[in-house]
Formats: structure tokens, sequence, C-alpha cells
């Protein structure tokens, strides 16, 4: 046991090994002004930028705000939310029409034929593309952005449900049938259970798109979240606030695929191979 | 009087890529109500093409399928099927995959529970009630089956070699807790299997059938009373019968598929 954990403990500082000798070596060459701070700011000079970012710009004032208010108050968690929201917001309307879509067209032939066509012209053209016709129809702010997460997560989640309904075994639905189901009961009971593993599958491709169209677009049609931070900071050649940025658009990004594994686990917990825990 | 199940004149054709295969030729079979019946034959003889029939997942060319008169044109749970890769739907627990075809008929929430009680207790499944199928054995998995399609009391039961992934002391367990279900049920059960002893140990009758065109090539009625001991005279005799009979169409399958398709 005690053997265990110190083959543990071991391979964890393992883990650390690599990531602190870039930090060392990053560190060493701005001290050493090797590399001009104004390209390449210190690990320290960024963490302290990240802090600033990250906390309220004012102090504490109870006479204006909560103390919860205040300490939520900085640019950073702002504009963190600011770009969640707009993740969130359009990737569930997105994949809210995708899926009873994908259901349809993957359970009916027909209504398959008649969509097919169109969606096989749309889908090639990456989200990133429509940058340009959003901003033409919706202005400035979150309603392009918006529209433009909505179209990124839309094709994922309608492609892998199609999938995923059309991959059925065949023998649930011959079991359901002998056991007297009837199409609602199909359809609710069994085929989208049993597409599920490849609806989730297509749901983390459009979080994941999602995620990079949020930040393209709020580099160029939205004046506040992570993404229109970071290029703001390049404006004022704040290449420490730039990387704190970036750090914390990566660390949004891990917290979003933590809550997407979760969900998948939880979804999926009779499904083989998956860990129930 | 009719008899529970008729097989009249029953042909079934399936034509894939220019090319016909006569499954079924012409089969006729009465099957009385209570009966255990086992269709036996080696592999493509047509037993399941038969019993998917009976079950109404496709329907024969021509000639006609009658439960107590009545054509069968689809599948019902009037014929409760048991696969042999168990089927159970794994995004369901033990319970929910024998709760559900009485959802389906939306009785009320305690008869349910009731009946799937006792049903887990009849099969020895208490302690698995919560668990998911992927946690559970083959033997496990085929008892839930079983006990999902007794949840909805249906008379008949058509069981598809469901005992063929099983190994053997899992298999004979499974085949005693058959045969006292079906002799406290008195339900009608259609066996398709093609182990010769199998089919001995369990069936009141054994119809053998012949590989392509599958026609039936043998009707035996065995009056052994059970227990049936598999050491015994009797069932040896019945064995060896059975087994030249299986072999000369095993022979027949054999031939074809050495057969050269250009020569001829
Ligand atoms: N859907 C189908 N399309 C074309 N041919 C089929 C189809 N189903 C069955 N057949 C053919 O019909 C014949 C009978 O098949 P069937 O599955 O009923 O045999 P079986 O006796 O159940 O064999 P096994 O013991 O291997 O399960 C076989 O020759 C098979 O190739
Ligand atoms: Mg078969």
């Amino acid at each position: 046991m005690k053997e265990f954990f110190r083959v543990k403990i071991v391979e964890n500082l393992q883990g650390f090994l690599v990531p602190l000798a870039v930090l060392a070596l990053w560190q060493w060459l701005s001290v050493q002004a090797i590399v001009n701070p104004q390209i390449l700011p210190a690990p320290t000079a960024v963490l302290v930028k990240w802090w600033e970012y990250l906390m309220p710009t004012e102090a504490y004032d109870p006479a204006k705000s909560g103390y919860l208010a205040w300490i939520f108050s900085g640019e950073l968690i702002h504009d963190a939310y600011s770009s969640l929201f707009r993740v969130v917001t359009g990737f569930v309307i997105g994949a809210g029409m995708a899926l009873p879509m994908g259901l349809l067209m993957g359970a009916n032939e027909r209504i398959y034929k008649l969509f097919n066509p169109l969606i096989q012209v749309l889908r090639p053209i990456p989200p990133i593309a429509f940058i340009p016709l959003s901003i033409l129809w919706f202005g400035l702010g979150n309603p392009p952005a918006i529209f433009l997460i909505v179209i990124g997560s839309f094709f994922p989640v309608l492609m892998n449900t199609i999938a995923g309904v059309r991959h059925v075994d065949g023998i649930y639905i011959r079991a359901a049938r002998s056991l007297g189901a009837n199409q609602t009961t199909m359809f609710l009971r069994i085929m989208l259970p049993a597409a599920t593993p490849y609806i989730l599958t297509g749901a983390r491709i459009g979080v994941g798109t999602a995620f990079i169209v949020v930040i393209v677009s709020e580099m160029i049609a939205v004046n506040n979240g992570l993404g229109y931070r970071i290029l703001e900071a390049r404006e004022f050649f704040w290449s420490d606030k730039i990387i704190a940025g970036m750090f914390s658009i990566g660390l949004l990004g891990l917290a979003i695929d933590t809550g997407m594994n979760r969900l998948n686990n939880y979804l999926l917990k009779w499904h083989r191979g998956i860990e129930s825990n | 009087m009719q008899s529970h199940i008729q097989i009249k004149n029953v042909n079934k054709i399936f034509s894939t890529g220019g090319r016909e295969v006569v499954a079924l030729d012409d089969i006729n079979l009465e099957i009385a109500r209570g009966e255990f019946i086992c269709l036996l034959g080696p592999s493509g003889c047509g037993k399941s093409t038969l019993l998917n029939g009976i079950a109404g997942f496709s329907l024969p060319t021509s000639g006609s399928i009658l439960i107590d008169g009545h054509e069968v044109v689809a599948p019902g749970p009037d014929r409760g099927m048991v696969f042999q890769e168990y089927a159970l739907f794994p995004w369901m627990t033990v319970e929910k995959n024998i709760a559900f075809g009485l959802e389906i008929k939306k009785l009320p929430r305690a008869q349910i529970l009731e009946k799937v009680d006792g049903l887990l207790r009849m099969l020895n499944l208490q302690d698995f009630r919560d668990r998911y199928p992927k946690d559970l054995s083959g033997g496990m998995r085929q008892r839930v089956a079983i006990a999902r399609v007794l949840a909805l009391d249906s008379p008949i039961m058509l069981m598809d070699e469901p005992f063929g992934a099983l190994d053997s002391l899992t298999r004979r367990n499974l085949q005693d807790e058959l045969l006292r279900i079906w002799t406290s049920l008195k339900k009608t059960i259609i066996f398709v299997t093609h182990s010769i002893e199998e089919s001995i140990y369990l069936a009141d009758r054994i119809v053998v059938m012949t590989y392509r065109p599958g026609k039936i090539k043998r009707d035996i009625r065995i009056a052994m009373p059970h227990p049936r001991d598999p050491s015994s005279a009797e069932f040896n005799a019945l064995k060896k019968e059975l087994s030249l009979l299986v072999m000369e169409e095993q022979q027949r399958h054999y031939q074809e598929e050495i057969k050269v398709p250009a020569g001829d």
C-alpha cells in the first residue's frame, strides 16, 4: 500500500517535470533579457497581470455593492462569463434544433432525402465563413456571435444524430416490436437512447467548434469576452495580458470539456467500456 | 378442433443479387397448445426463417401461419421472442427491461412492480435488479430476456438458439429452469437449436429440417418423462437416430459449399 502511494507520487511529480522545465527556461530567457519582454514577458509578469485581470479594479466599498458582487466584478470574470454565455446559448439553440431534425432524418427516409442535399451544400462551409453575412444580418454584439455558434454546433450534432439513429441495431427494434412497442415508444425509448453515444460525440464536437467560433467572433463582432480582450491587449502591446488571456481561454475550454465529460459519463453509465463512478 | 398454431403450405424465397434461395419449401405443421417443440437442423436450413415467420418479423412468400385461427401479419406480445444475442436493452436496468412490455401496456405502477418482483424471484435475479446488462454474465442476461418475455404472459414463447452462446453448465441450468417454467406456466414453446442433445433433453416433439430447400424431414414425438437422463439407453438411441438424420443434411450442406461454382 505504502509502496503503491510512493509510486503514485513519483508518477505525479514526473508529470510536473517538463512543464516546470519549460517555465524555468522561459523565466530565464526573460530575466536575462535574451528575449525582449515586450515580445515574451516572464511567467511571473504574466501571473501578476493575470491576477490584476482577475481581481476587481476598485476597492471594496460596502456602500456600493455586496462582497460577492465585488469579488466577481473583475474584468476576467466578466469576459469569461460573456464568452461562456455565448457558447452555452448558441450551443443549446444549435443542438436543440439539430437533435429533433437528426432524429427525424435518421428515422425517416423521405425526410432524409428531402433535406440531405441542402445540408450537404451548407455543411462544408466553415462557420467562420459566415462572419461577414452574420454582421450584415445582425449587426454587432451578441446576435451575430450566437448565430455563428448556432451554425458551428448545429452540423456536428445533426450529422451524428442521423448516423446514430441509422446505426441502431435491428435486434433492439425487433425485440421492442415483439414486446408491443408503438411508434412513439420505439422512438423515445429505443431509438433515442440507442443513438445517445453518437449524439454525445456530436455534442462534444459541436461544443468544441462553438468554443473556437466564440473566440473568433469576439475578435471581430463583439467588444467584450475573452477573444476581444486578447485582441485589445495587442493594440496596447500588452503581451503579458495576451498570454494571461490565452491561458484563461484554455482554462475555460478545459472546464467546458470536463463538464461535457461528466455529462457523457452520466448519460452513458449503461454503456460498455465506460466505468460508472 | 383447430390447432393452436397452424403452418400451412408455407414457402419463403429470398432473392439477393439476382439469386434466389428457397429457405422454406412447403412447410406444414400443426402445433398444439402447451407443446414444447424443437426445430432441429444444420446451419442454413431455415429454422430461424420459420421462427421469424411465426413471430411476424418476416412473412412467408406464400402460404399462411395462423395462431388460434388468426393469420400472423405482424409481431405481437402474444408471441414472446427470446434471441440468441439476448437483445436486452443495454440502457435499461434489469428491472426496466423486464417492466418494458408492461409499461407499454400501461399497467398500474404497483401491478408492474409486483409482477417484476415475482419474475426476479422466479429466475433468481433479485440481486441484479438495478444492474445494467453490461454487468451481467451471459446466463444472467438470458434469464432477464426470458423474464422480459414471461412478463407479458404470452401463451407462446419463441426461442432462437437461446442457449447457443452459453457454457455447458450454465446451459444445463437454464434448460432445467426453462422446463420448470414450461411445466408450471403451460406455455407453447417453439425452440430452435442445432444441438441434438438439447432437443432430446427438452422437447415433446422434434421437427428435423432439410437443408435447401428447407423442408420437414422428420417429425418425432418423445414420450420420455422429465427430467431426462442423457446417459440412459433410450436417450442415446434417439440421439443416434437423430444424428444420422442431421448428418445427412449436414453432408448436403457441405457438398454445396465445396461445389465449384463454374463447373456443373
Ligand atoms: N434476409 C435474408 N436474405 C437472403 N437470404 C437469407 C436471409 N435470411 C436467411 N437467408 C437464407 O435462408 C436460408 C435459411 O436461413 P436461416 O437463417 O433460417 O437458417 P438457420 O437454420 O436459422 O441457420 P443457423 O443455424 O445458422 O441460424 C439460408 O440459406 C440463408 O442464407
Ligand atoms: Mg438461425
